[in-house]
C-alpha cells in the first residue's frame, strides 16, 4: 500500500489542487468578497473528492475492469429513475433528491453516467481482439452502451449531456481502434439527420440555436446571456478589471457567474491573462492524462485515461465556447471552478479512475476476467 | 505492441485535435479581449452608467423694481418606497390619519407598488400642505419607507394682474418635445405664452447630469459624477408692478386694455389687459369646465387685448392726418374750415359728431373740439397715400415686435391693399372716413401707445420694450422721426387743448391738476355699428344699444406737458364714448404713473436728459 501511495500521480494531485484553488477564489468573487454560500462549500466538497480520488486510485485496476459493467448498469437505472421520479429543477428533470437521516444532497445521474460509460467501453473493447475491431458487428455493443443514455438524457431534455456522451463514446471507439469509414459515415449520417434533429428539438432549445446565430435580433430575451457573456468577457480586456472587481458580474449583468458562467467572471477580472492561465492549468492536466494512458501496459488502463481526458477536456471546451459565444448556451458546466455538486464529485471519482491506471500501469489484465455480469 | 501502436497513434491524432480546438478557443479570446475590448468596455460601461437628468432652478421673472412676477415655490410631495417597508397597506393606513389621501390614491399606490420592483418609489401624493409635511416628518420614525421629496413649482404671485405679460407655464405637449430629454421629464413645464414663452431659453437654464452605477434591475448602486447644470437666470422686465396693478384695478372688470410707457426708452411700465385669469390654475391643470368657461366668455380673458385686440382707431388718428397735411403744406396752422355739421362728398351726406357744427375751426381747434368735419377736409386734401405715409411713420399698420406672444398687426389701408382684398378701387369717400380713423383702419392699444409716444418724444421713433436684458442701454439707439418740430408742437398744443381746456375740450373732465403732472391727450370713439339716418333722427346714439353692438372707448396722451415722459393708450370695448370713459381712466392712470415716478431704474437714479439733446 505504501509502495502503492509512493506510486501515486501526486503531480496530476496537485495540478487539481491548483485549478480548484483558482476556482474557489473566483466562488470568492462571485459572492461578493465572502466565502458564503459558495467558496466554502465547495471546498468541503473539493475536500470529500479529493479523497475520493485518492482512494479510488488505490483500488486495483482488475477490480474496476470486473464491476465496469455493474456500474454501469447501476448508472443506468439511476438515470431511468430520474424519468420515474426526478424533481424538477431548472426547467428540466435531472436530479433526483436523496434524503438520508443527516444529509439531503441532489444526485445527478447523467453526471455518473459520464464516467460510467467511459468504465464500460473501456472494459469491452478492452476484451476485443484486435482483428474484430474492423468488424461491424462489434459495434453493436458499444452503440447500445452509447445509444440507452442518450435517449434517456435527451428525454430529460439535456442537451449538453448527451452531446458529452456522444463525443465521449466517439471519442472512446476512436481509440480503441474502430475503423475510420465508420466515423466518416457516422458524420455524414449525423449531417444528414440534422434537419430531424433540428424538428425533434424542443422550442427553447430551437431558440437557443436562434439567438446562438444572432444574438442582437432578441438582445433582452434570449439573447441576453450571451450578449453579456460576450461585453463581460471583452471588457476584460489583456490584464482585467482586477480581482473581485468585475462589473459585469456583480451588477447582475451576467447571469449564473457562479456556474455556467464562470469562465466570463474569470475572463472579466484576471483578463486574457487569467484566461490562460487557466486554460494552461487545464492544458497541463490534459498533457498529464496523455502521459498515463501512453505508459499503460494494458489497454484498459490505457482506454480508461485517455476516456477521462477526453471528457474532461470536452467540459472545458463546450463551456469556453458556449460563454464565448462560439456554440450556443447548453448548460455544461467548468469542471474544477463552477460551483456544483456532482459534476465535480464525478470528475474527482473519474481522477480517481485515472491516477488507478497509473498506479497500477504495469499490471496486466487477461481478455477476460472471471465472475461479474458479461 | 500492435494495439498499443496504433493506440498511441489514435492518441496523437486525438492529441492534435484538441490542440487545434484549445487553439481556436484562444484566437476567440484574443478577438474578444484585445481587438474587440474597447467596444465592450463601451457596451459595459452602457450597461451599468445611466445618465440621470437634474432639472435646473427656473428663472425668476420680476418687475423693474425687482419684485417678483413669476417665482418658485417649493413643493413637497410623498413618496414610499415599497421595499423598505413590511406591509404597504398598513402604512397608507398610517399615512391616512395624517393626510388627506382618498381611496383612489391607495388603490393606485397598492397597484404601482405590486407592479414595480420594490426599490422604485412610488408617488403617494403630491402637492402637500405645509401642515401636512410637518405631520408626516414629526411620525416618519413609525412610517418605514415613506419619504418627503421637494419640488418647485411655477407660481405667480400677483396672479391675474400681469397674467398677459407673464403667460404661464404648463406641462410639454406632444408637439413641443424637440429630443431634448430634460423635456420628457415628469412635471417638467415650459412656457406656453407671454414672456414665460419669449424667454423660456434663458429662464429653463441648462439641466445638470448625474451619472449613476445601476445594476441590471436598475437598481442604483452609487452615484459617478455630478454636474449641477445651469440654473435659469433671471429676467428683469419693464413693468411697475405698483402701476400695472393700479390700472388693473381702474379698468376693473370693464373688457379693455391699458398700455404705459416711457417715451425716451420705450419701457413699457404697465400693459394690462382685461378681463385676465389666473395663471397659475394653468400650472396645476384646469378643469375642463374652468377652460371652457374662459374660452367661452364673451369678454375674452385668454386674449391679451393690448397687442391682439384691433379697433379703428376713431378720432385718435386725427393727430396723423394733421401732421401729414402740415407737413406738405396742405394746411397752415390758422386757416379755417367751416362745419356745419355735414358734409358733402359726390352724392354722401358725411356727418360729425355735433348735429349743428363747430363753425369755423383751425387745426388746434378742430383738435380740441375734435370735429369730424374738419378732418373730412383736410383728409380728401391730403390724399390716402399721405395719410397712410404718415401713420406708418408713427408705428401704426405693423407689428411693434414688443416680447409677447400674438400681437397683432392692425391694418392702415392703401390703394393697393384695397384693390388687392377687394378688387376695386379706392373711393374718395373711404378717405374721408379714414381721416376720422374709422372704416377699415385698424390699431392695437400698444399701437397707439406707440404712436402718443413719438408724439411726445418728438424725435425718434420709439420702440416699445418689455424686458431689461443685462447690458441693455439704458436708451436704446431708435431711428430719427424726421418731423419738424414746429409742426409737432402745433399738434401737441392741440393735444393739450383737448385735455386742458374747458371751453370745449372733449377730455376736460380727465385733466389732471396735480402740479407739473399735466397730461394732453386725444379722445376717441370707434364706430361698431353703423347708425342708420333714422336712429340719428330719433336722436338714438348707443346709449341703449346691446353691450357688444356698442362703440369702443379709446384715449391716447402724454405727460407731463411741459417736458413729456409717459405715454399710454386706454381702449374699453364697447364702452361708448372715448371722454366719458377711456379718458379718466387715462388720467388716475397717467397721475399714478408721475407719482409712482414710474420711469426710474434702480441702480440708475438720474433719468436721462431732454431726448433732444441725445443726437
Amino acid at each position: 500500500m505504501g509502495q502503492k501511495l509512493g506510486g501515486m500521480s501526486w503531480g496530476l494531485l496537485a495540478l487539481l489542487l491548483l485549478t480548484a484553488g483558482l476556482g474557489f477564489a473566483m466562488l470568492h468573487s462571485a459572492a461578493g468578497g465572502d466565502m458564503r454560500p459558495w467558496a466554502l462549500a465547495q471546498m468541503v466538497r473539493f475536500g470529500v473528492g479529493i479523497t475520493l480520488t485518492v482512494m479510488i486510485a488505490m483500488i486495483d485496476i482488475r477490480q474496476l475492469h470486473r464491476f465496469a459493467y455493474l456500474v454501469y448498469g447501476g448508472a443506468l437505472l439511476l438515470l431511468i429513475a430520474v424519468e420515474v421520479k426526478g424533481s424538477i429543477g431548472m426547467g428540466a428533470q435531472r436530479w433526483i433528491e436523496i434524503d438520508v437521516p443527516g444529509v439531503r444532497f441532489q444526485l445527478q445521474p447523467s453526471e455518473i453516467m459520464k464516467v460510467a460509460l467511459v468504465l464500460a467501453l473501456a472494459r469491452y473493447f478492452h476484451g476485443l481482439a484486435p482483428e474484430r475491431a474492423g468488424r461491424w458487428f462489434s459495434l453493436l455493443v458499444p452503440l447500445v452502451l452509447i445509444g440507452l443514455p442518450t435517449a434517456l438524457v435527451l428525454r430529460q431534455p439535456d442537451l449538453g449531456t448527451a452531446m458529452m456522451i456522444v463525443a465521449g463514446g466517439a471519442a472512446l471507439m476512436f481509440l480503441a481502434g474502430i475503423a475510420l469509414r465508420w466515423f466518416v459515415g457516422g458524420a455524414i449520417a449525423v449531417l444528414a439527420s440534422l434537419p430531424v434533429i433540428w424538428s425533434s428539438l424542443r422550442g427553447y432549445q430551437q431558440d437557443r440555436v436562434r439567438t446562438f446565430l444572432d444574438p442582437e435580433s432578441d438582445p433582452l430575451g434570449a439573447g441576453w446571456n450571451i450578449l453579456q457573456s460576450k461585453i463581460a468577457l471583452g471588457s476584460g480586456g489583456l490584464f482585467g478589471k482586477g480581482f473581485l472587481e468585475g462589473s459585469q458580474s456583480h451588477l447582475n449583468f451576467l447571469p449564473e457567474k457562479q456556474t455556467d458562467f464562470i469562465f466570463t467572471m474569470l475572463a472579466e477580472e484576471l483578463g486574457m491573462a487569467g484566461a490562460l492561465l487557466l486554460i494552461t492549468l487545464y492544458m497541463l492536466i490534459i498533457a498529464y492524462g496523455f502521459g498515463v494512458a501512453l505508459r499503460c501496459s494494458n489497454q484498459f488502463g490505457r482506454l480508461l485515461a485517455l476516456g477521462v481526458v477526453a471528457t474532461f477536456s470536452l467540459y472545458v471546451f463546450i463551456n469556453i465556447a458556449m460563454v464565448t459565444g462560439l456554440i450556443p448556451i447548453v448548460g455544461v458546466p467548468l469542471p474544477l471552478i463552477s460551483y456544483g455538486g456532482t459534476a465535480m464529485l464525478t470528475l474527482m471519482v473519474a481522477f480517481g479512475l485515472l491516477a488507478s491506471a497509473h498506479v497500477h500501469r504495469d499490471i496486466a489484465i487477461p481478455r477476460h476476467t472471471g465472475g461479474g455480469p458479461f | 505492441m500492435d494495439q498499443r501502436k496504433q493506440f498511441t497513434r489514435r492518441a496523437l491524432v486525438l492529441a492534435g485535435g484538441q490542440l487545434l480546438i484549445v487553439s481556436g478557443l484562444v484566437a476567440n479570446l484574443y478577438k474578444l479581449q484585445v481587438l474587440e475590448a474597447s467596444d465592450y468596455q463601451v457596451m459595459a460601461d452602457d450597461n451599468r452608467i445611466n445618465v440621470r437628468l437634474l432639472p435646473p432652478s427656473r428663472g425668476l421673472i420680476t418687475d423693474r423694481f425687482g419684485e417678483g412676477m413669476a417665482v418658485n415655490r417649493p413643493t413637497y410631495q410623498l413618496v414610499l418606497v415599497s421595499e423598505q417597508t413590511e406591509s404597504v397597506a398598513e402604512t397608507l393606513d398610517s399615512i391616512g390619519t395624517l393626510i388627506e389621501l382618498s381611496e383612489r390614491d391607495i388603490r393606485w399606490v397598492l397597484k404601482e407598488t405590486s407592479r414595480r420592483s420594490g426599490f422604485v418609489p412610488v408617488t403617494v401624493r403630491e402637492d402637500l400642505s405645509w401642515r401636512e409635511v410637518t405631520r408626516v416628518e414629526v411620525n416618519l420614525p413609525e412610517l418605514p419607507g415613506v419619504l418627503i421629496e421637494e419640488g418647485q413649482s411655477r407660481h405667480y404671485p400677483h396672479a391675474d394682474l400681469a397674467a398677459h405679460v407673464t403667460g404661464y407655464v404648463s406641462a410639454v405637449s406632444e408637439a413641443e418635445l424637440t429630443g431634448d430629454r430634460l423635456l420628457e421629464l415628469p412635471g417638467f413645464r415650459t412656457g406656453k405664452n407671454g414672456v414665460e414663452k419669449i424667454f423660456e431659453q434663458t429662464l429653463r437654464g441648462a439641466a445638470g447630469t448625474r451619472n449613476v452605477e445601476v445594476n441590471a434591475f436598475g437598481r442604483v448602486i452609487r452615484e459617478i459624477s455630478r454636474d449641477e447644470g445651469e440654473p435659469g437666470e433671471e429676467l428683469k422686465l419693464t413693468i411697475d408692478m405698483g402701476l400695472q396693478a393700479f390700472a388693473t384695478r381702474q379698468i376693473g372688470d370693464q373688457a379693455g386694455s391699458v398700455v404705459v410707457l416711457d417715451l425716451f426708452n420705450g419701457d413699457v411700465l404697465a400693459l394690462v389687459s382685461s378681463p385676465a385669469f389666473d395663471p397659475n390654475a394653468f400650472n396645476y391643470g384646469l378643469t375642463s369646465e374652468a377652460w371652457q368657461a374662459l374660452l367661452n366668455d364673451p369678454k375674452s380673458p385668454l386674449i391679451n387685448k393690448a397687442i391682439a385686440g384691433q379697433y379703428p382707431p376713431g378720432s385718435t388718428f386725427k393727430m396723423m392726418v394733421a401732421l401729414a397735411a402740415l407737413e406738405d403744406g396742405i394746411i397752415q396752422p390758422e386757416e379755417e374750415v367751416y362745419c356745419p355739421g355735414t358734409y358733402e362728398l359726390g352724392n354722401h351726406t358725411f356727418h360729425c359728431w355735433r348735429r349743428w357744427g363747430h363753425g369755423d375751426v383751425n387745426l388746434t381747434e378742430a383738435l380740441k373740439r375734435s370735429c369730424d368735419v374738419f378732418f373730412y377736409d383736410v383728409a380728401r386734401r391730403v390724399g390716402i397715400d399721405r395719410i397712410v405715409q404718415m401713420a406708418e411713420r408713427f408705428g401704426l399698420g405693423g407689428v411693434t415686435d414688443v416680447e409677447l406672444t400674438g400681437e397683432r398687426s392692425g391694418l392702415v389701408p392703401t390703394r393697393a391693399w384695397k384693390e388687392a382684398v377687394y378688387g376695386e378701387p379706392w373711393q374718395g369717400g373711404e378717405t374721408l372716413i379714414t381721416g376720422i380713423g374709422q372704416g377699415f383702419m385698424l390699431t392695437t392699444p400698444i399701437q397707439l401707445a406707440v404712436m402718443a409716444a413719438r408724439i411726445g418724444n418728438g424725435v425718434f421713433k420709439v420702440m416699445p420694450r418689455l424686458a431689461r436684458l443685462d447690458g441693455a442701454p439704458d436708451v436704446p439707439d431708435f431711428a430719427p422721426l424726421d418731423v419738424a418740430p414746429e409742426l409737432l408742437d402745433i399738434v401737441r398744443e392741440g393735444m393739450n387743448q383737448v385735455v386742458n381746456n374747458p371751453d370745449g375740450g372733449t377730455a376736460y373732465r380727465a385733466r389732471i391738476e396735480d402740479e407739473g403732472m399735466a397730461m394732453a391727450g386725444k379722445t376717441g370713439t370707434a364706430q361698431v355699428r353703423r347708425i342708420t339716418m333714422a336712429q340719428r333722427e330719433a336722436g338714438d346714439d348707443d346709449v341703449e344699444v346691446p353691450w357688444n353692438e356698442r362703440d369702443h372707448a379709446l384715449f391716447v396722451a402724454y405727460a407731463p406737458v411741459e417736458a413729456p415722459r409717459y405715454a399710454c393708450a386706454v381702449v374699453v370695448d364697447h364702452g361708448g364714448g372715448g371722454s366719458a370713459v377711456a379718458a379718466p381712466i387715462a388720467r388716475d392712470v397717467m397721475r399714478e404713473a408721475q407719482r409712482r415716478e414710474s420711469v426710474r431704474w434702480p441702480g440708475n437714479e438720474e433719468t436721462p436728459g431732454d431726448p433732444e439733446q441725445v443726437v
